[in-house]
């Protein structure tokens, strides 16, 4: 008898942009039902403090952003939870940046601009789905 | 100052973005050279400081009502004033973050000034001779502008 496969948990999303426009889009055009947005920061600094408090699964992040950037951000967030799956989300498009995040503790690269497509084949390969 | 090579890759982004972001293409006029140190600035600009290996700066400028549009093309009900700065802002980002794939990592970009009519005299203006480059997308007319030392 082949055992039934238990339904994956929701996962609790963070997304982290100083783009009000970029924070709605990744909000509305991620279709993922693993997936649940359960705060939103405009900085690296705000980000760490809602994760502080919210401990979220999953975190998009972008890298280029005031009073902290996102690759600092990764350093404290894995500090706080070492498990977070992090989707850095960006802008700058050379290897050494994407390495540098990768190496810090990120999880995936998606290079902005996107489509809505590729945005969830990043999170769907990001939650392992 | 930008060789031929470099000003394509200001193209190429820029054209890039269009397609992706709205998913309505933009074409791009012949580069030209602007010798006016006066900044070219429409409704709106996002204006990018470079340093590091270059120094100078980046930015993309446009009517406000092909920034409210392309908010709709990107599925923004909210094309309120403050989603159009941002919006401005975003796009300059992107085409100078994305100019990284060849001018390498140690082209620094700032975060986006966003100015408008009022303050663009001198958030927007240059030290040096800049490149315009001419851009349409639907009925629309906008402009990248560079200028790198």
């Amino acid at each position: 008898m082949s055992a039934v496969p238990k339904p994956r948990q929701q996962l609790r999303m963070m997304i982290v942009d100083d783009s009000n426009v970029m924070r709605r889009r990744i909000e509305r055009s991620q279709q993922n039902d693993l997936l649940e947005v359960v705060a939103t920061a405009v900085n690296g600094l705000d980000a760490v403090a809602k994760f502080k408090q919210l401990l979220p699964d999953v975190m998009t992040l972008d890298l280029t952003m005031p009073e902290m950037d996102g690759i600092e951000c990764v350093e404290h967030v894995i500090k706080i939870k070492p498990d977070v799956l992090i989707l850095v989300v960006s802008a700058l498009a050379d290897k050494a940046t994407a390495v540098e995040a990768i190496e810090k503790g990120a999880n995936g690269f998606l290079c902005k601009p996107f489509t809505d497509d590729q945005l969830n084949e990043a999170l769907a390969e990001l939650i392992g789905e | 100052m930008l060789d031929a090579e470099e000003v394509r890759t200001f193209v190429q982004g820029t054209v890039h973005f269009f397609e992706t972001a709205t998913g309505h293409p933009a074409t791009v006029g012949s580069p030209y050279l602007c010798i006016d140190k006066s900044a070219v600035v429409q409704d709106y600009a996002g204006v990018i400081g470079i340093s590091g290996n270059r120094e100078g700066k980046v930015y993309f400028t446009a009517p406000r009502g092909m920034l409210s549009v392309m908010l709709m093309c990107m599925n923004e009900t909210d094309t309120g004033e403050q989603n159009v700065r941002d919006l401005v802002g975003e796009v300059a980002n992107t085409i100078s973050g994305n100019a990284r794939r060849d001018f390498g990592r140690n082209f620094v970009i700032s975060t986006p000034t966003i100015c408008d009519r009022t303050n663009a005299s001198t958030a927007a203006a240059t030290t040096g001779r800049s490149f315009v480059i001419p851009i349409n997308w639907r009925s629309y007319a906008a402009n990248v502008v560079v200028c790198l030392q």
